[in-house]
């Protein structure tokens, strides 16, 4: 990518945002009755869209050869017991990727 | 008035900064090893001003332009905003301009300290949201920026750091899964995209997940609103049995603040009845 490229897709984020922050306010006032569709798509899309961006982070990972995705299946236990656990969201985010560092730097 | 104003609201963003200085320091040492110079989380920081999409920002940007793709997974991921702005119609109606800059900024944090305080007799309203937005902010630009100028000078091999994302999402995602009783639009996102990986491939498989979310919910929906309408009214069983416990016991500030963005992102429209009766 160019640095324009960059320059635009950040944009791009930036337009998302606040459309999306500042639409309410826009579209729905109080006196107006919120549509039921859009009630129903943002107490349901959260879930669905944190489990396509795990599998996101994960689309390059090569789970048949190499070695197999252990690291990353390994970091994500690590990360999920130690935040059922501990429900510590920095420690559970921290000690996952420091694990993580250490063992791919381990095994490379 | 406005010092008053800070000075009430500075307390309270206090766990924020914390958070703010670790996700945001990772996020521009993360910028910094994919070969971004700290300008871009700099300027990011002050512009979106939002975690999980600056996150996946940095895959955007080190991969192929592709600017319808990363407009709807923006919209996906931001979406949720939306509802937070919906709770706050009557909060900030007449503010002024302080409306305008408490809207932009208003991320899952600031959100939910301005959403859940009862701003103290005597403050500002506006101010006060005002400020915890600015402090937040400014968190979350200092420490990015910190992030992206410190990850060029670290001797340690920053190898690896991108998992911070990974770990950041799964957090997210477990604190969604125990939150919620009905699972079957997270295993919708999972399989989903699972399906459209091994279809599609790595570089094209984003944009047929994500219409397949909408498209399955779509078809779903009654079935998923009866089976929630079910569990409400079991819930409104037990919470008959348990109200005079909870009446007598206190509700702390740090509770109430939690119990907030739960319920935004359980149930916004039971929320709403709530507000409509109180008010």
């Amino acid at each position: 990518m160019t640095v324009t490229q960059h320059i635009i897709t950040i944009a791009l984020l930036v337009v998302v945002t606040v459309l999306t922050r500042f639409l309410p306010f826009w579209v729905f006032s109080e006196n107006r009755e919120t549509p039921g569709f859009i009630i129903y798509i943002g107490k349901f899309l959260p879930a669905a869209v944190f489990s396509m961006l795990i599998v996101y982070c994960l689309r390059n990972v090569d789970f048949i050869g190499g070695n197999h995705g252990l690291p990353e299946i390994i970091c994500i236990l690590i990360t999920a017991v130690l935040h059922l656990w501990k429900r510590q969201t920095l420690l559970s985010i921290g000690v996952g990727t420091i694990s993580y560092m250490i063992l791919i730097q381990l095994i490379r | 008035m406005k010092l008053k104003a800070f000075k009430a609201a500075f307390p309270h963003t206090i766990p924020v900064m914390c958070g703010y200085a670790f996700l945001g320091m990772a996020f521009g040492i993360y910028m910094n090893a994919s070969g971004f110079s700290f300008w871009y989380p700099l300027f990011m920081s002050i512009l979106v001003f939002g975690g999980s999409i600056q996150f996946v920002a940095v895959e955007m940007l080190v991969s192929p332009f592709a600017p319808v793709s990363c407009f709807i997974m923006a919209l996906l991921i931001q979406a949720r905003h939306i509802f937070y702005g919906l709770s706050m119609l009557d909060r900030f109606k007449n503010l002024g301009w302080k409306k305008y800059y408490i809207i932009f900024g208003m991320t899952d944090e600031t959100f939910s300290i301005n959403y859940s305080v009862d701003v103290p007799e005597g403050v500002d309203k506006g101010w006060f949201m005002f400020f915890v937005t600015l402090l937040d902010h400014f968190y979350w630009i200092a420490a990015s920026t910190l992030g992206g100028i410190i990850g060029s000078l670290l001797t340690i091999d920053t190898d690896g750091i991108s998992f911070v994302m990974t770990a950041m999402f799964v957090v997210i995602f477990i604190d969604q899964w125990l939150k919620e009783k009905n699972h079957a639009s997270a295993f919708i996102g999972l399989g989903a995209s699972v399906v459209c990986l091994v279809i599609f491939g790595p570089n094209g498989f984003m944009i047929p997940t994500m219409i397949s979310i909408i498209a399955i919910l779509a078809l779903s929906r009654r079935k998923l609103e009866k089976a929630e309408l079910t569990e409400a009214a079991e819930e409104a069983k037990e919470d008959t049995q348990l109200t005079d416990k909870k009446a007598a016991a206190e509700v702390t500030p740090e509770k109430k603040k939690n119990e907030a963005l739960e319920a935004v992102n359980a149930t916004p429209e039971n929320n709403f009845k709530e507000q409509e009766a109180q008010g």
